[in-house]
């Protein structure tokens, strides 16, 4: 069947008062681009409240419902099926016609919504709904009506042309992005910083993200699984402007100085440092990590203070409270899984001592940072001048 | 400066070779079983192709057949022999340092029913001719022994060893991977005593995506790849033109003037291990003799440095080697040849491959070298707990 149109379902940006407007525009631009990457010629529009995507050329289905369901924001996407106003029986005849496309088996319990946009339609949304379950009933004996708890509400819509539509294809629900300003997202080749990048962008959050490489400890496959991870998630929160920084003799200079159990630790402390110096300098209004309690020694609540401290920014933690098995399942719904589980090392475990600290002390951790004094400074300075700059999109 | 060591990966294109293929590709890119004049011209070049093979092993044409490359020809020199010799034995002999294009094919035979014997090798990788003899049998209907490793380049004594597997059942069919040794060694599988020999062209400066198989004419190999009949039923599918033709030309041109390229291999070897033998903590692995190791592979294990480090700073000063073996180094498992000569544990992980071809030189070598006397210190400084 041929669907020339999909209204989009939008919950929660539709209570958003005197704001609505700001939300619905940038659903609507978000929408645009989405389907700017998908083959043929569409056009998005607000009408009385509702947004349509509408197709001016031949296009293919899958590859549309796909980009649209990628929207933050959307809530559900409902094909639509557009006739012209020919006169009630051929109306009817067309409703006939959806259902029989739209469901193989036709066992199943129904009620017609009808609404008029266009009060001089001859009959009024009540005699449309009743009438037209009429014809239904005759096409299809093995139907049946129930008003109540149907399990396919067929929608008729009476505007200058006429809409049809039964089905609602999920969103991902959220807020569209740019509505709720821009984080950094501290990117590793794992599978939980993806999924935090992801949760967070849901929420409306534009992205930048930061990633730190050591060679020749880590090798250019880690960096581009990387970059890979950064595209994955740029199909939901459109483009990330990625930081690559080189750590290498930040970590070496780490391991020579301080205490090898506390090595993960401070390591962390700088590569928090770095990232919110990113951030402020483009303008993020906070971090994004991948950490979840008790993941990993690194990850204790101990750990997590310790390392929180270095920070002016609030951190976000989207993952906090999951398990890794939840973290997995929305990284296996983003696509993301494949390509996290690829075996390259990191940086954060090239040099992990057999027992790290679990419950690392701020003052102890402090003192052992005394030790960085001498070049420190300069070889932050370093790092953050020498970092490379990708730009990443779907 | 660049220095490409890693030619037992993969080698670059000769340059005659690319042309040609280019030429075939955008001019006479005919299929050859078709029976107009453009499918005639495309079968031309297979038939070069197959005289200049044939004229380097100094066998008959019609005795190569051509597939996708080394896996390909390996899969179809043991599958092919084993299934068409069944009702003759089950029993297959073969080593425990072969490639995975080889071992696997044979796990696959064992979940068929038949059995495999794997022979061990001693702690330079030579196997023993008198553990293969011993382990002929009157069902032994095929040895797969590699000419060459992959990993340490090791060669082992293939023509003593057609020798005594013929003495002691002249039945059994031998194949030998030659896909490190063929544009090594010289190779005359008939008088050798080899039935079926695989080749790969990517290897010997031709393209990728290309091999051949000898097969000795009259033994039976059963197809393992089935339609359109092209290669005399034995390969179906077509040809891939530019692919054999580059093969051919490829060959051609390494085989010329062999000798003296050989003995300039075997120089640089020899130089470049003079000088790895002058760093600390490195051991080599596999022999050293110029009869018993190819000139082309020099496996290095360096104490308390991990290979894949050394790789990644290596290759960050534009050199480029492997890790024990690229063909296994994606995979977590550690390399089954340097396990099988009795490597420490410790430097499993610690086993560098330097490969080198005719185009390397000794001023590379000499940079390879430095470069190693300035990273092995610096590395060793930062050691793993």
């Amino acid at each position: 069947m041929n669907y020339q149109a999909f209204l989009i379902k939008y919950g929660e940006i539709g209570v958003k008062g005197k704001n609505r407007h700001i939300f619905e525009d940038t659903l609507v631009s978000q929408l645009g681009n989405a389907m700017n990457r998908v083959d043929g010629e569409f056009k998005v529009s607000r009408e009385n409240g509702r947004i349509y995507v509408q197709a001016l050329s031949g296009y293919d289905y899958e590859e549309a419902v796909d980009a649209l369901t990628k929207v933050f924001g959307v809530v559900g996407v409902c094909p639509v099926v557009m006739v012209e106003d020919e006169g009630f029986d051929k109306l009817a005849e067309d409703v006939i016609s959806f259902i029989d496309h739209a469901y193989e088996d036709k066992n199943f319990t129904f009620k017609v919504a009808a609404r008029r946009a266009r009060k001089n339609y001859p009959l009024d949304s009540m005699e449309l709904a009743a009438e037209l379950g009429g014809r239904i009933l005759d096409a299809f004996p093995e139907v049946s009506v129930d008003v109540h708890t149907p399990q396919v509400v067929i929608n008729v819509e009476i505007r200058s042309h006429i809409n049809i539509y039964s089905q609602t294809i999920p969103g991902p629900g959220g807020m569209p992005v740019g509505t709720a300003g821009k984080a950094m997202l501290l990117l590793s080749g794992g599978i939980d910083s993806p999924v935090a990048g992801y949760m967070i962008s849901k929420r409306g959050v534009k992205l930048e993200a930061t990633y730190f490489h050591a060679p020749p400890y880590t090798s250019e496959r880690a960096k581009q699984k990387v970059v890979d991870l950064a595209r994955i998630v740029s199909r939901y929160s459109g483009p990330i402007k990625l930081n690559v920084v080189n750590f290498t003799d930040i970590q070496l200079y780490i391991y020579e100085k301080c205490p090898h159990d506390q090595l993960t630790i401070i390591m962390r402390r700088y590569m928090m440092m770095i990232a919110e110096h990113f951030a402020k300098e483009s303008g993020c209004l906070g971090l994004i990590t991948g950490e979840s309690i008790g993941q990993v020694a690194s990850q204790t609540m101990q750990s997590l203070a310790v390392t929180n401290e270095v920070c002016t920014l609030p951190v976000y933690r989207p993952l906090i409270g999951f398990d890794k098995q939840e973290i997995v399942d929305i990284s296996e719904k983003i696509d993301a899984y494949e390509t996290s589980i690829q075996p390259f090392e990191d940086c954060c475990t090239i040099f992990v001592a057999k027992h790290p600290v679990t419950k690392p002390n701020l003052s102890a951790i402090q003192k052992s940072e005394t030790h960085l004094q001498e070049k420190i400074d300069e070889l932050m300075k370093t790092a953050i001048e020498t970092t490379e700059v990708i730009c990443v999109e779907a | 400066m660049e220095a490409y060591f890693d030619n037992s990966a993969t080698t670059r294109c000769n340059r005659l070779a690319a042309e040609l293929m280019t030429h075939i590709l955008l001019e006479d890119y005919g299929n050859p079983s078709s029976l107009h004049t453009k499918g005639m011209n495309a079968e031309q070049y297979i038939k070069k192709a197959k005289a200049q093979l044939a004229k380097i092993l100094k066998v008959n044409e019609k005795e190569i057949v051509f597939t996708s490359g080394g896996t390909e020809s390996n899969n179809m020199a043991l599958l092919g022999a084993a299934y068409a010799n069944r009702r003759a034995g089950k029993h297959i002999i073969s080593t425990g340092i072969e490639h995975a294009s080889v071992y696997q094919p044979l796990i696959f035979l064992e979940q068929q029913g038949f059995e495999v014997t794997y022979l061990s090798v001693d702690h330079e990788g030579r196997i023993s001719l008198e553990e293969l003899e011993q382990a002929v049998r009157e069902d032994t209907i095929l040895v797969s022994i590699m000419h060459v490793n992959n990993e340490i380049g090791t060669i082992q004594p293939i023509e003593e060893a057609a020798k005594r597997i013929k003495q002691k059942n002249p039945n059994t069919l031998f194949h030998v991977d030659a896909i490190q040794s063929f544009g090594k060694l010289r190779i005359y599988p008939s008088r050798m005593g080899i039935d079926l020999l695989s080749v790969s062209g990517h290897k010997i400066h031709g393209p990728k995506g290309i091999g051949f198989l000898y097969i000795r004419d009259k033994i039976k190999v059963q197809p393992i790849i089935y339609g359109g009949g092209q290669q005399k039923n034995m390969r179906s599918g077509t040809e891939n033109v530019a692919g054999i033709a580059g093969l051919g030309l490829a060959a051609e041109e390494l085989y010329r003037d062999f000798e003296e390229k050989i003995d300039k291999l075997y120089a640089l070897r020899q130089y470049f291990i003079d000088g790895i033998q002058r760093l600390e903590g490195v051991t080599i692995n596999g022999k050293l003799s110029r009869e018993e190791a190819a000139a082309h592979v020099v496996s290095v294990s360096f104490a308390h440095i991990r290979a894949e480090v050394l790789l990644h700073a290596l290759e960050e000063r534009g050199i480029f080697v492997s890790t024990g073996s690229a063909c296994s180094s994606n995979h977590p498992a550690i390399s089954g040849t340097l396990k099988a000569i009795g490597v420490k544990p410790e430097l499993l992980d610690a086993t560098v491959r330097f490969s080198f071809s005719v185009d390397n030189t000794t001023e590379e070598a000499d940079y390879v070298l430095e470069t190693l006397a300035e990273l092995l210190p610096a590395l060793r400084r930062f050691r793993r707990f």
